[in-house]
């Protein structure tokens, strides 16, 4: 279905062709379309409102649009558009080396990034079956640096959720939090987000001494400050009468839409990956899967709270199990994939190691060969393809990765648990108040990065 | 039950055929120039499987007729072969039988193979069978010059967006799909990016004396 046509002749269309008066009329309200609704219901004459809320409303999380039709305050219809943010992702990791994925795909959904490398490289990985390979410390600072992005993520669901209906203090303090997560994630990574730490084989870099006492600090930070969020929220009547039975969706309608992440688990049921399906070594941590049985948005608060909880719980076993690993490798013994990292942050941000190039180029000509190989060619991945679905902040997020032998990816796709839970902002909003729909968006936590890709 | 499991030994179309080292439009000067190799998809191994994976592929050859034209049971991950006439009956039947009970259609994504002939665009659908906590992935493929496949958005409504996406990026028809729209380009873009043969685009980036050309048309390994 193309949008309908209108004929502009005053207007100036850039993509119009020459003497192409039929283009279409791009108008603030988007692509023609709009436009005809607006007409066609003020034509009508009843008292049905059409409003077009976003794109890049402060509320929609980004730049998502949605097509609501409201009779008085009740939403009759709500229909989401997204697109605004497609950036071709997959298409261009089809350009660039199996290694150079990894910084592609952290720019999908931003507020998690982390789990997106991780999807992508424990599919890459088991496409060159070397999952068993992968040393354990490695994967333990993958759990880390998962957890605590799980933390950052959850404070940004609660703190712009709450932002949006009114409980600014969500917003600043949840922002507060995060930012000290970012600091380590600096400290480690060089960077506060796109961080493309996380590596088929390994990570990019091994901590930082100071990293573990940072680690402590951090830890005993969050101890502190956690408590806030519940003492603010859980029993505060207005945040109640604005949370509770709002964005009802119970479990036949999420296994219906497929929808995975703390919406299907304040139904009631307690699904999460990590301990269905567990992958880098999940199995090997206490923590518990949380679950409320509201089915709404106060439900999906309560489990994001209650997460963050468990997911410190986690960071402080990480933070053991590190300290103890300390010096041994963080990426696989196999020197044709293993990255020749091992990279010591400079002041600039840049990463180096003397020692490294002390070696390669002194003492051993095939390290030298194998660090130009995989630096300019990278390495051939075996014909197949591979689904490794893990447990986002929001959700199931899956990496489906394609190889035809070559140096690059055939085909990258991710699902990413945003672009199907938006899906259910209909079922969600419609025959609620026009207000409650920013509470469904904030509970639904969409990000449109990674929503578009 | 063995007579109802497909032969292995499908001869798959070559993914490709590859000279020498680089990617298209450059002089080969590694010599490596006479190298010929034909890629060819992984046909698995052999049955039996593994724990449950035999149970499914039995069950569902009870509840449908020649439901296959290829199993493929590769590093630890099924991939049943559907023929897209019979799409709409396996996955309702995946769906809706206790033994099965796959109730979860996590993902739709396509792949646009230029070189298999008769079957360029492949679409792979993961399911999920929370009940059983498994999970199975199918593989439909189509013609470029008749890209349809029955919608499964009837059986799975979760499918909606991700097929509303493949059809936005490789242009698969699915027929019962019921919006079946752009969802990520704009509504009067011309073309399916994701398509092989669709070009990714970019200008050279230029220096002071020295051009460095659109990532698309650089010298590339493969």
């Amino acid at each position: 279905m193309t949008p309908e046509r209108i004929a502009t002749p005053d207007a100036e269309d850039v993509y119009a062709a020459d003497g192409d008066s039929d283009a279409t009329a791009y108008t603030a309200a988007g692509p023609g379309d709009f436009d005809a609704i607006a007409k066609a219901q003020a034509e009508r004459g009843d008292e049905t409102l059409v409003i077009n809320m976003g794109p890049q409303h402060p509320s929609t999380h980004g730049v998502l649009r949605l097509m609501v039709e409201c009779d008085g305050e009740t939403v009759l219809s709500a229909r989401p558009g997204i697109g605004f943010l497609h950036s071709g992702i997959e298409k261009n990791m089809e350009y660039r080396s199996w290694n150079q994925g990894s910084a592609f795909v952290t720019r999908m959904d931003y507020v998690a990034p982390i789990f997106n490398e991780a999807a992508y490289c424990l599919a890459v990985e088991r496409l060159l079956g070397i999952e068993d390979e992968i040393p354990q410390r490695a994967k333990d600072i993958r759990v880390l640096f998962m957890e605590l992005c799980r933390i950052a993520s959850h404070l940004i669901a609660v703190g712009t959720g709450g932002m949006e209906i009114g409980a600014l203090t969500m917003m600043t303090i949840g922002f507060r939090e995060r930012e000290r997560i970012l600091d380590f994630f600096e400290a480690v990574t060089g960077l506060r987000m796109n961080h493309a730490y996380l590596r088929p084989g390994g990570v990019s870099n091994d901590l930082p001494e100071n990293a573990i006492a940072e680690l402590r600090d951090l830890i005993k930070w969050l101890d502190k400050h956690f408590p806030e969020y519940a003492a603010f929220c859980n029993e505060n009547p207005i945040f109640k009468g604005r949370m509770c039975d709002i964005g009802y969706q119970d479990l036949s309608a999420c296994m219906a839409l497929g929808v995975t992440g703390p919406i299907l688990r304040c139904t009631g049921y307690g699904w999460d990956l990590r301990k269905q399906q567990p992958y880098c070594g999940y199995q090997d941590y206490d923590f518990d899967v949380i679950t409320w049985d509201t089915c709404d948005a106060y439900g999906r608060f309560r489990v994001r709270l209650a997460e963050m909880w468990e997911s410190l719980k986690i960071v402080k076993q990480a933070c053991d199990k590190l300290e103890a690993s300390v010096g041994q490798p963080v990426m696989v013994e196999n020197a044709k994939i293993g990255s020749p990292s091992e990279l010591a942050l400079g002041p600039d941000g840049q990463g180096n190691s003397h020692e490294h190039v002390k070696k390669i180029m002194g003492q051993s000509m095939e390290d030298l060969i194998h660090h130009f190989k995989v630096v300019t060619e990278g390495y051939r991945v075996p014909v197949g393809q591979a689904y490794v679905p893990i447990e986002s902040p929001k959700g199931e997020i899956g990496c489906h990765v394609v190889s035809d032998g070559g140096a690059r990816p055939f085909r990258v796709h991710m699902r990413d648990p945003g672009f199907n839970h938006l899906q259910s902002v209909p079922i969600q909003c419609e025959g609620g108040m026009l207000a409650d729909i920013v509470v469904c968006l904030g509970s639904i936590d969409p990000v449109m990065g990674g929503v578009d890709r | 039950m063995s007579e109802n499991l497909p032969v292995a030994a499908v001869p798959a179309p070559p993914i490709s055929t590859r000279r020498g080292m680089w990617g298209e439009g450059s002089g080969d000067t590694s010599g490596y120039g006479g190298i010929v190799r034909t890629v060819t998809p992984p046909t698995g191994s052999e049955p039996p499987f593994g724990p449950w994976y035999d149970e499914v592929i039995a069950r569902l050859a009870e509840l449908v007729a020649e439901p296959f034209q290829q199993v493929v049971f590769d590093r630890g991950e099924l991939t049943l072969h559907i023929p897209r006439a019979k799409l709409s009956e396996v996955v309702k039947a995946l769906r809706d039988d206790a033994k099965l009970r796959f109730e979860c259609c996590m993902s739709v994504s396509g792949v646009h193979y230029p070189a298999m002939t008769g079957a360029e665009f492949h679409v792979v659908y993961h399911l999920q069978s929370m009940t059983h906590n498994r999970r199975l992935r199918l593989e439909v493929s189509c013609p470029a010059d008749d890209p349809h496949l029955p919608s499964v958005v009837a059986t799975y409504p979760a499918a909606d967006w991700h097929e509303r996406e493949t059809w936005d990026m490789f242009g698969v028809i699915f027929d019962q799909h019921p919006h079946l729209t752009r969802i990520l380009m704009p509504d009067d873009w011309v073309g399916h990016p994701q398509r092989k043969d669709y070009p990714l685009g970019g200008i050279p980036i230029e220096f002071k004396g020295a051009v460095v050309p659109p990532v698309d048309q650089r010298r590339n390994y493969r």
